[in-house]
């Protein structure tokens, strides 16, 4: 009954990453996803190549109300107009894109981190350290988010790392609650037990038994998770409370355009909101298109 | 009208029936045939993917969005179902034909009560009040048995126990007084003395009623309490067919033969007479060989003959069975039952050595926090649920001891105190002389861990569905500090792997890509890895199919045997505790009942719940006789045990008041034969055996 | 399930106790600033110190925290800096404001979910599925602000059927509601929709409801009676945590259109330091999602039998 026999050396554990990137190739079989994928994938493009693809500077006066399809003074076109101070919304857009994206994924990170550990820690070992962390959590969930950034960032005041750190704080307790109701329902699995009877450490079996397994939810919450980030993040712009101009972000480019609506020019303020808009879908329909791959898995 | 009494219930010709996935159709089942008469009871036998729920899914028209019927017809009292609108269907469907399925709990409506649920039977298919309904559902709850159906009509379903859901179940399929009941595994997610319990209503009522039942299982020894005929599936058709008796007796498909085989009968012998698997694996729907399904399997697989074209059902005509059917090519050159494998060829007796394990008066108790509001005020806020009570036994080196009860009996906190997963209340747990009992699994030094494994239920759950195999049985080596170095770790995990029976490439695959069974042997590999002294299984093969569990209790008993280990078998299956196991301790409600060698455990003097579940374990052989004891009520509720004996309440043999009020007093039958019971042991060893084996020619034990 | 209540309840109290402590901390820990954000940035540190002391902020913080809690709770908020006038004059008006925004969309959004998510699920994979899953997703990737100046685009500058700003100058005009609760309402369904929907294909995938189309009964009365009750029980606890989304929706709706309710008095104080209204901004935003969040819990219990009745 024994094939041949196969002596190649046995394989050791996928790391995190490749295990990630393995789910994200399987997203092929998803048109949803793709499609989201491919919209997410736009946008790094363009933020990570900002410096070559934005025609212009953005924070340079040029010519003000320039309409859609005008031309520059110097050449070239305003492929999406100027703004109220001459600035090319196109490029403003790029460049505003590089640093929602920036910020996005750095605060979803850390809070990812900080959500995965606490999350790990209060589903397995439970008693006090469970319910101490479960109420922080509930306290900072009570808040409703927004009022909860505003009072943050009015307090500390607009700044990169302030935001990062707000965002940090509002979003762990979720992804903590997330990775916790993962790791009980784990937890209670007979391989657990396996590990558990062979004197595996608690950290091992955290990290190296739970956690690889809680990958299906946590990496469609994670994209997710950037949308919301992406939203807060312009939100805070359009409040006034975001980064401090002239640099453009989103979400400031709004709020200092939207006056103009109503007196002629729309798309001065449409085009950053479709810009949101767009990424943020890119965002969900990922989301959405790995859900989809995980269950069929 | 005679004629209309001549055509059958259900015939079903040449039925096909696929599903459609991404990967394309798969056909799940092929040429399969029917007939069921007015009254008749038809089995359906097979193991998982044969495709027998496929057949009653088909039949009622319910494959879902992905399965359609390809080809073949379907009558229903001489209709053909094809031609019948999805209307008439549905009108069909609950009043001529119904239907009963395997968890009870899960089919019914979490959000309504039972009554609810009952009236809407009558209520919808023959109009009238509730009033009417209602009558109907409270004698129809009578006619199950139920004691007080008023109370179960305003309960929901959560409120009762498994025995009660499932009658209710019954009771709901009957009320319309169908022509054809079909049973897709009712009593498999039951506990034995319950399972017994439903077996017999069953029975009683289809013979009152009239129903035709077609009765879907994969336990033989059901099938012969319950049905008048019996068709055996494998891989999407039907290969024998025809009356008990004569299939029982004699078996002429080798597949069928095979089964049999699996299934450890009161005369098979772990050493002497060992169970015989069937070798390979079911192949997969869309790889199905050429010719005869089975082929590939068959030890009597002939090129040229059985691997050429469909084999069509032939009759056997060399004994006095008109329905005796066999799809087989060879069928009259070959004799199954002549066939002796030299794998199963007799082993010798181990003996047994010194005592390893010693388990004196352990208790293990936990703390519930009753939070009611009558707790609140009673002061009662926190009770004790004794899950285990005095436990005492001793086991030998190279024993093999089981530990036999149903759901509740106390047998998993056992184990877990055992692993160090949980600690002992009380008593003490010594293995080799230490104490474990007080010493969790996270302060036990590496040796008292290697020295004691466990092998786990489910297969499904028993592996991390992240790692590579050979990593996981690799992990053991390096803590158990076996090996150190990488590449002697490696071939020692190769070398696991051969001693299970599995190809060296699957040290590289993941649990997704394997089966129940295989991943199950993983599991046996993993355990034994650290070559431990003591092992325990717990209900290691209860999730299987009856051949892979075969192979899987060869296998465990083939390691057991070459390390000299100690196994604890913690089971409700009493056949296969018969078959393998030395010592047997039958446990109650967290107390141990009854406890001595095999053989006395399963003679007179019985106690009280042993012999009822004897009576309760289902037995493929018809020449065997069994008395029958059914059990009534319920498992008491742990956070209410009685204060005398648990079983007290159940107990067909309760002497009086006295069992309920004192703890039954242990008496000795033997050197090591224990009894908990009130009864005399005089009266005791005066009760006819359950089992009677007739008299066989058996070859001469060793 | 009495003793539920009452447990859920203290935890209520409990939280809100805590987060207003640290509200407190975080606004009035610093003496010095309260007193130069009263006083004006002018002020000299004796006039601070004056202040400080004849106001009672030169004893220790969890004194003065009792002490506000109490006067809280007599409905004694303090005064507000910007405007100069007793905070409770101000806040109520515009939590009420806020209400009546929130409160119609709350009511047109949670009707559109539940029917689109109930219609999705019912048929899992079915065309009708697909769209209103699509719709749901599109409709959650476009936020506030941006709905806000899309909107306003379209109705205000093209169309012209609506007026730019809610402001409510003269007196209340439901006209100028119309817009802010479509921005608001857009946003919010989609995540009830999905969620309706979720819950909805998992029970019409369940074995009872197999059990029920195999006793024949008509398809209308096995989503009617069998489906629903179990479906809308998730969603419920949804919806509950769908209206403190609401508060936090508001702060950028009624920015964006200028109306005057409890989110754009929140972002002013913030930014501006009103200390008193924040705290009482913030007390109140605790309350809600605090009572909400018990609700939903509350309601799960109660709604599912398997809880309810053990």
């Amino acid at each position: 009954m024994t094939d041949t026999t196969n002596n190649a050396p046995i394989a050791k554990p996928d790391s995190m990453l490749v295990s990630a990137l393995k789910s994200i190739a399987l997203l092929r079989e998803s048109p949803v996803g793709t499609t989201g994928g491919l919209i997410v994938l736009m946008f790094v493009v363009l933020a990570v190549f900002a410096p070559v693809l934005a025609p212009f500077d953005p924070n340079a006066p040029l010519l003000p109300f320039a309409f859609p399809g005008s031309e520059a003074p110097d050449g070239g076109i305003f492929l999406f107009g100027t703004d109220h101070l001459g600035r090319d919304i196109l490029s403003r857009i790029i460049w505003g894109g590089q640093r929602v994206l920036f910020y996005a994924t750095l605060a979803t990170v850390s809070a990812y981190i900080v959500g995965i550990l606490m999350g790990l820690a209060a589903g397995y070992f439970r008693g006090y350290l469970d319910e101490i962390i479960s109420f922080f959590a509930n306290v900072i969930l009570s808040f409703p988010i927004m009022v909860l950034y505003v009072l943050i960032i009015a307090n500390l005041g607009a700044s990169g790392a302030n935001i990062i750190f707000a965002v940090v704080f509002a979003s762990s307790p979720g992804i903590m609650r997330i990775v916790r109701g993962v790791t009980m329902d784990i937890a209670t699995r007979d391989y657990i037990a396996a590990a558990q009877t062979r004197g595996e450490g608690a950290w091992y079996i955290m990290l190296v038994e739970i956690l690889p397994n809680a990958r299906g939810p946590l990496i469609v919450d994670f994209c997710l998770r950037m949308g919301y980030t992406t939203i807060t993040i312009g939100a805070l712009g359009f409040l006034g409370l975001g980064l401090p101009p002239p640099d453009p972000d989103w979400g400031g480019m709004i709020t200092q355009t939207r006056s103009f609506v109503t007196g002629g020019f729309p798309y001065m303020a449409i085009f950053p909101a479709c810009a949101v808009s767009l990424l943020v879908l890119g965002f969900n329909l990922l989301a959405d298109g790995l859900r989809e791959v995980s269950l069929r898995d | 009208m005679s004629d209309q009494d001549e055509t059958p219930v259900l015939e079903i010709t040449g039925l096909r029936l696929s599903y459609y996935t991404r990967a394309g159709e798969i056909p799940a089942v092929m040429d399969f045939d029917l007939r069921i008469a007015k009254g008749e009871s038809v089995g359906l036998v097979g193991e998982s993917g044969c495709g027998k729920s496929t057949v009653a899914n088909g039949i009622m028209r319910y494959m879902g969005n992905n399965g359609g019927i390809v080809g073949g017809t379907i009558k229903f009292k001489g209709r053909d179902m094809a031609e019948m609108s999805e209307e008439e269907v549905r009108r069909l469907r609950g009043k001529d034909i119904a239907m009963i399925y395997q968890e009870p709990m899960a089919s019914l409506n979490p959000s309504l009560t039972i009554g609810q649920q009952l009236m809407e039977v009558p209520m919808n298919h023959e109009g009238g009040s509730a009033e009417e309904a209602h009558q109907r559902s409270f004698d129809m709850l009578k006619a199950v048995h139920i004691p007080d159906p008023q109370r179960l009509m305003d309960s929901y379903p959560h409120q009762v126990s498994g025995g009660q859901q499932q009658r209710v179940v019954i009771a709901m399929a009957l009320l319309s007084k169908p022509a054809l009941l079909l049973l897709d595994e009712p009593t498999t997610a039951l506990d034995v003395t319950v399972e017994a319990g439903i077996v017999e209503l069953i029975a009683e009522l289809s013979k009152e009623t009239g129903t035709s039942l077609l009765y879907i299982s994969h336990n033989l020894g059901l099938m012969l309490e319950v049905c008048d005929r019996i068709c055996v599936m494998y891989s999407g058709e039907v290969v024998e067919e025809g009356h008990i008796d004569s299939i029982f007796s004699w078996p002429t498909h080798p597949y069928t033969h095979g089964l049999f085989g699996c299934i450890p009968l009161p005369h098979a012998d772990k050493n002497a007479r060992p169970l015989t698997a069937i070798k390979g694996q079911l192949p997969l729907p869309h790889q199905r060989p050429k010719g005869c399904y089975f082929g590939p399997r068959c030890e009597f697989f002939k090129p040229g003959t059985c691997d050429q074209e469909q084999i069509s059902m032939a009759a056997v005509h060399t004994d006095d069975d008109p329905a005796h059917r066999v799809r087989c090519a060879r069928w009259e050159e070959v004799d199954p039952g002549s066939f002796v494998a030299e794998e199963t060829a007799k082993r010798e007796v181990i003996p047994v050595g010194e005592t390893v394990l010693e388990v004196k008066e352990m208790r293990k108790y936990y703390e519930v926090k009753d939070s009611s509001l009558a707790a609140l005020f009673s002061g009662g806020e926190v009770k004790q649920v004794k899950a285990n009570e005095s436990i005492s036994f001793r086991a030998g080196e190279g024993e093999t001891v089981a530990i036999v009860g149903e759901s509740g009996c106390g047998k998993s906190t056992f184990a877990k105190v055992l692993m160090g997963l949980e600690t002992a209340t009380e008593g003490e747990v010594n293995l080799s002389g230490t104490n474990l009992g007080e010493i969790a699994v996270g302060d036990r030094t590496p040796e008292q861990l290697a020295s004691l494994q466990m092998v786990f239920q489910n297969p499904n759950d028993t592996l991390n569905p992240s790692h590579t195999i050979g990593y996981q049985i690799g992990r053991v080596i390096k803590r158990f500090g076996i090996e150190s170095d990488p590449a002697k770790i490696q071939e020692r995990v190769f070398q696991l792997l051969d001693t299970v029976k599995l190809p060296r490439a699957f040290a590289n695959r993941k649990p997704r890509q394997l089966s129940g069974g295989q991943k199950q042997r993983i599991g046996i590999a993993r355990a034994f890895a650290g070559n431990p002294k003591t092992v325990i299984a717990d209900e290691p093969i209860s999730a299987l199919d009856v051949s892979v569990a075969a192979a899987v209790t060869e296998l465990l008993m083939d390691i057991q045997r070459e390390h000299r280990t100690t196994l604890l078998f913690i089971s409700h299956d009493l056949s296969a505790v018969r078959y393998l196991a030395d010592r047997v301790v039958v446990m109650y409600l967290g107390q141990i009942m009854e406890r001595g060698s095999t053989d006395e455990v399963f003679s007179p003097p019985y106690h009280p719940y042993t012999e009822a579940l004897l009576s309760a374990v289902p037995i493929a052989d018809p020449k065997v006789e069994k008395r029958r004891i059914v059990l009534e009520g319920n498992l008491p509720s742990p956070l209410n045990p009685p204060k005398g004996c648990p079983f007290s309440t159940r107990c067909p043999r309760k002497v009086g008041a006295i069992c309920d009020n004192e703890v039954p007093p242990v008496q000795f039958a033997g050197d090591r034969h224990a009894i908990a019971c009130h009864i005399d042991l005089e009266e005791l060893r005066k009760v006819e055996p359950v089992i009677t084996i007739p008299d066989r020619d058996m070859d001469a034990a060793d | 399930m009495l003793q539920l209540i009452m447990r859920r309840i203290g935890m209520m109290i409990l939280i809100m106790l805590v987060v207003a402590l640290l509200l407190f901390m975080i606004n009035e820990g610093d003496p010095r600033l309260i007193a130069r954000s009263v006083l004006g940035p002018y002020a000299q540190d004796d006039q601070l110190q004056l202040w400080i002391e004849q106001n009672g902020y030169d004893r220790s913080m969890f004194i003065r925290y009792f002490e506000w809690i109490g006067r809280v709770l007599t409905g004694d908020l303090g005064n507000s800096i910007i405007y100069k006038r007793p905070v409770s004059e101000i806040f109520w008006d515009r939590l009420g404001n806020t209400g009546i925004l929130a409160g119609v969309t709350f009511v047109i959004m949670v009707i559109v979910a539940l029917v689109l998510g109930v219609l999705a699920g019912m048929k899992e994979g079915s065309p009708q599925d697909r769209v209103i899953s699509v719709l749901s997703i599109a409709t959650t990737s476009v936020p506030e602000y941006a709905s806000a100046v899309i909107l306003a685009g379209i109705f205000v500058f093209w169309l012209g059927w609506l007026p730019g700003t809610s402001s409510m100058t003269s007196g209340f005009n439901v006209v100028e509601l119309i817009l802010p609760v479509m921005v608001l309402t857009l946003y919010g369904f989609g995540y009830i929709a999905r969620m309706t929907r979720a819950s909805m294909a998992e029970v019409m995938t369940t074995p009872y409801i197999r059990t029920a189309v195999l006793k024949g009964l008509p398809y209308k009365h096995i989503i009617m009676r069998h489906a629903l009750r179990n479906a809308l029980i998730a969603p419920f606890t949804v919806i509950m945590l769908q209206i403190n989304w609401l508060l936090s929706g508001v702060v950028v709706t009624e920015f964006a259109f200028g109306y005057k309710g409890f989110g754009a008095l929140l972002l002013e104080a913030a930014l501006r330091r009103d200390i008193f209204v924040i705290e009482a901004c913030g007390i109140a935003a605790v309350f809600v999602a605090v009572f909400t969040q018990t609700i939903g819990d509350l309601g799960y219990t109660y709604l599912n039998p398997r809880i309810r009745f053990k």
